[in-house]
């Protein structure tokens, strides 16, 4: 554990009291702290979702230096190819040929062709002007039968507009094309893992007889294009959402955004979008609540009092999640979090209210580098970040939500922090590993 | 030149060399950039992340912070992180868009260190570079600004010596950088500092008090060259690997102390048309391997370094590299090719692939695996 520099073990600023925290945006912006909790997908993780794929990222040496190395440790860097923007292509102006002739090397070199090739450009592209049309299109006529789409690593874009997880998750879907519909089929998008079989969500659209696609689950490019067949999209994380509509409009697929939740009320609301969709007799999830709410009597049993630290990589809803658990009997004492999703403003209002000495905690803020990590006091984790942060062993490790929706998810997840609370982790060697659940290294 | 990979992987960039070199020091160091570089660099580029305290940072640059130019929320972002964590210098780096748009990091620096009082350093790096230049670019500043200029050369009879261009990334975390220390306490020198891993920002300030200064990498021989400006430090090169080149560097340590001459100690190699081995790497600790290799096993061994280097460190026949194309020529004629594994897709199957992990291409994934050749243990290293 680190040793602290200088003694200073003040909180101010990176750490402040729900009740005094303000929405969305609790801390001051500064420099950003990076800690090693390394669990959260990137874009090459995502990308690689599309099964024969190959990516090129064309960026300088030191942002290549990260991407390449996540397709490495992936074991996956057959699929990978890099082209280097070096100093002489800023002052000639020839990005557009660098990336077509570097392309067109890489091709010539690579022993199998891929069906489909994500070009990744990045800040510099978008600052130099990159006519990125002429490039996609020369490069279509030049190779007819390889998919070309555009990707991005350009997080100078972050705040202006969307974010490169959004555009990444979007892009994914780009190549499917315009193909007859099937009325019987669903997908789910935008999720980097795969949906839990029992789940409500998923037993719904199985149980009626539709077939249910997601790219998670795809083994082949003809499978992958399949997806274009199915009449609607089913997102439930928010960064996803604009897939859908994407979607929506470019294939007429009908979007069905049914964002994950903690509540009741809306986890009810939302299956019973689905199932109107789906013109089925609205379900009686009696059974289910109850099932979750067993769930949830038996972890307070075993967890009691222990103090809980949720972070927002281990779900969209951390403060929904907080509220569950706090409806529930649990002591959750700190949500680490930098920022607070809109679609989660109730949820920060009541924890305000009914929980207000719970701890906010920024991931980044530049004393998160020093504050005490060894928790001298058994605390439960629920995400990598929280896990680093408290210095515990004892922690859940998801993220994104796991793949768990609905009441099931929340029978799921209780079983899970059962499991943590009483089983301790190597949490140096787990949060460590990149892509939590794609097969890293 | 198309600066293509179609397969391999790419070398740490400079500004993870301004990170790394500095990493023990003590300061606080901005990276200027959007996102991305800090979990590359504190990934797969830093083993100390997890374990060591430092003060490596973001800035999180935005795109409207790029159009408008505004360097004041870098300047005011630093200074309130300097007063909250009060560091002994900062340092602050470039990336891409900085670049682009002609950010002055010595101003930023500047304006910063009238600000906070603490000396500061702005470094253009752009991410489109190795970090050999990164570091050789910090190792140089803290030459020139951080050791005491008014530093006595020791006169003990002990002769005393800097190790220069020490980092992980090219010595990883496997006591290589111990048993370098431990090799010249053995053979009755006395270290000031090891620039810079094991050493505190004190001990840096002294390296003027040192009789000679031995330059294991390339990222040490900008500070060796200031350091012999402003003191007249002379400088021996070699990385000390297998017992025969070790014994020499430290002969050449004594005779570069009294004679004030710089010595590369690894100059003597002889290489012949036929090529055993081509060895890709670092220059120094690939020469020197080189070296040893043809010194202790007879072999015939040709280096080539895709990395900056001088041309005055590369033995007449090695080469230096651009990127995949060039290499491959070489691996097709070469009986044996040592490499990190991340070379191995492109060695043809006619070359017999020997593993040397570095820390500065393969990252972590095979850290476990580097070993660590450093004088006699070279011995023990089974290719």
């Amino acid at each position: 554990m680190l040793k602290i520099v200088n003694g200073k073990q003040d909180e101010a600023g990176a750490g402040i009291l729900i009740k005094d925290a303000k929405f969305p945006s609790p801390f001051v912006s500064g420099l950003e702290y990076s800690p090693p909790a390394r669990g959260a997908w990137n874009i090459v993780h995502t990308g690689m979702l599309i099964p024969k794929s190959h990516q090129i990222f064309i960026c300088t040496q030191g942002c290549l230096r990260g991407v390449v190395l996540t397709a490495a440790e992936m074991n996956a860097a057959n699929r990978f190819s890099t082209i280097a923007v070096r100093e002489n292509n800023v002052l000639d102006g020839d990005m557009e040929s660098l990336i077509i002739d570097g392309v067109t090397d890489i091709l010539s070199k690579l022993k199998a062709k891929p069906r489909a090739i994500l070009i990744f450009t990045s800040c510099i592209h978008h600052f130099m002007g990159c006519d990125l049309k002429l490039v996609y299109r020369t490069l279509r006529e030049r190779f007819p039968d390889i998919d070309f789409t555009d990707c991005y690593m350009n997080p100078i874009m972050r705040k202006s507009g969307m974010t490169p997880d959004q555009k990444m998750r979007q892009q994914l879907y780009s190549l499917l094309k315009p193909v007859s519909v099937h009325k019987k089929c669903i997908n789910i998008i935008g999720n980097n893992l795969p949906t839990e079989e029992s789940s409500e969500l998923v037993r719904m659209i199985i149980e009626n007889g539709f077939e249910l696609k997601d790219i998670t689950g795809c083994k082949t490019y003809e499978q992958y294009l399949s997806m274009a067949e199915s009449a609607a999209n089913i997102s439930y994380n928010p960064v996803a959402r604009i897939s859908g509509d994407t979607l929506q409009t470019r294939l007429s697929q009908k979007h069905l955004y049914l964002p994950l939740s903690y509540d009741y009320a809306e986890i009810e609301s939302n299956l019973n979008q689905l199932a109107a969709y789906l013109h089925i007799k609205t379900p009686d999830f009696t059974e289910e609540k109850a099932k979750a709410e067993k769930a949830l009597k038996s972890a307070k049993e075993i967890i009691g009092d222990t103090p809980i630290a949720i972070d927002y990589t281990a779900t969209m809803r951390p403060m929904g999640l907080a509220r569950l658990l706090i409806e529930h009997g649990f002591n959750v004492a700190a949500v680490y979090a930098d920022t607070i999703n809109e679609e989660e403003r109730q949820d920060f209002i009541w924890l305000k209210e009914n929980s207000p000495i719970m701890k906010l905690y920024s991931t980044v803020h530049v004393k998160m580098r020093f504050l005490s990590q060894n928790s001298h006091k058994k605390l439960l984790a629920i995400g990598q970040k929280a896990a680093y942060f408290t210095g515990t062993s004892y922690f859940v490790n998801i993220v994104e939500g796991g793949g768990m929706y609905g009441f099931d998810g929340i029978y799921r997840l209780m079983q899970l922090m059962e499991e943590a609370f009483l089983r301790e982790k190597d949490t140096k060697s787990l949060i460590q590993v990149k892509g939590l659940g794609c097969c890293s290294l | 030149m198309k600066q293509t990979a179609s397969i391999i992987s790419t070398y740490a960039s400079d500004v993870s060399g301004v990170c790394s070199s500095l990493y023990e020091l003590g300061g606080l160091t901005v990276m200027h950039d959007a996102s991305g570089c800090n979990s590359t660099y504190n990934t797969h580029d830093e083993p100390r992340w997890y374990d060591m305290d430092s003060m490596v940072y973001l800035s999180g640059l935005t795109e409207m912070e790029a159009i408008m130019g505004d360097d004041e929320k870098l300047i005011g972002d630093i200074v309130s992180a300097a007063n909250e964590l009060s560091p002994k210098f900062i340092a602050i780096a470039g990336t891409p868009i900085p670049m682009m748009i002609g950010t002055d990091f010595a101003a930023v620096a500047s304006v910063v260190q009238r600000r906070t009082g603490i000396p500061s350093f702005g470094f253009s790096t752009n991410g489109m570079h190795s970090y050999l230049s990164g570091a050789g670019m910090a190792y140089e500043a803290f030459a020139r600004r951080m050791v005491n200029p008014n530093m006595k050369r020791d006169s003990s009879p002990a002769i005393s010596v800097n190790i220069l261009g020490i980092t992980p990334l090219d010595f990883s975390v496997n006591g290589s950088a111990e048993a370098i220390k431990e090799m010249l306490t053995e053979s009755g020198f006395n270290i000031i500092s090891s620039w810079a891993m094991g050493s505190t920002l004190e001990e840096i300030k002294d390296s003027g008090r040192a009789n000679v200064n031995l330059v294991v990498s390339y990222s040490g021989l900008p500070a060796a060259k200031a350091l012999y400006e402003i003191f007249g430090t002379p400088y021996v090169v070699g990385t000390p690997i297998g017992a025969a080149l070790s014994k020499k560097i430290m002969e050449d340590l004594k005779c570069s102390a009294e004679s004030g001459k710089a010595v590369i100690s690894y100059e003597k190699r002889d290489i012949l048309d036929s090529t055993d081995m081509v060895i890709v790497g670092e220059s120094i600790f690939s020469e020197s391997l080189a070296f040893a290799l043809t010194d202790e096993y007879s072999k015939n061994v040709k280096v080539l370094c895709p990395l900056e280097t001088d041309t005055s460190l590369m033995l007449t026949g090695d080469f230096a590299a651009q990127d995949e194309d060039d290499l491959i020529p070489y691996f097709k004629t070469a009986k044996a090719v040592i490499a990190d594994p991340l070379y191995y897709p492109i060695c043809p199957e006619s070359a017999q692939f020997i593993s040397l992990p570095h820390e500065a291409f393969s990252g972590r994934i095979y850290r476990d695996d580097i070993p660590n050749i450093i004088g006699s243990r070279f011995l023990y290293w089974k290719f």
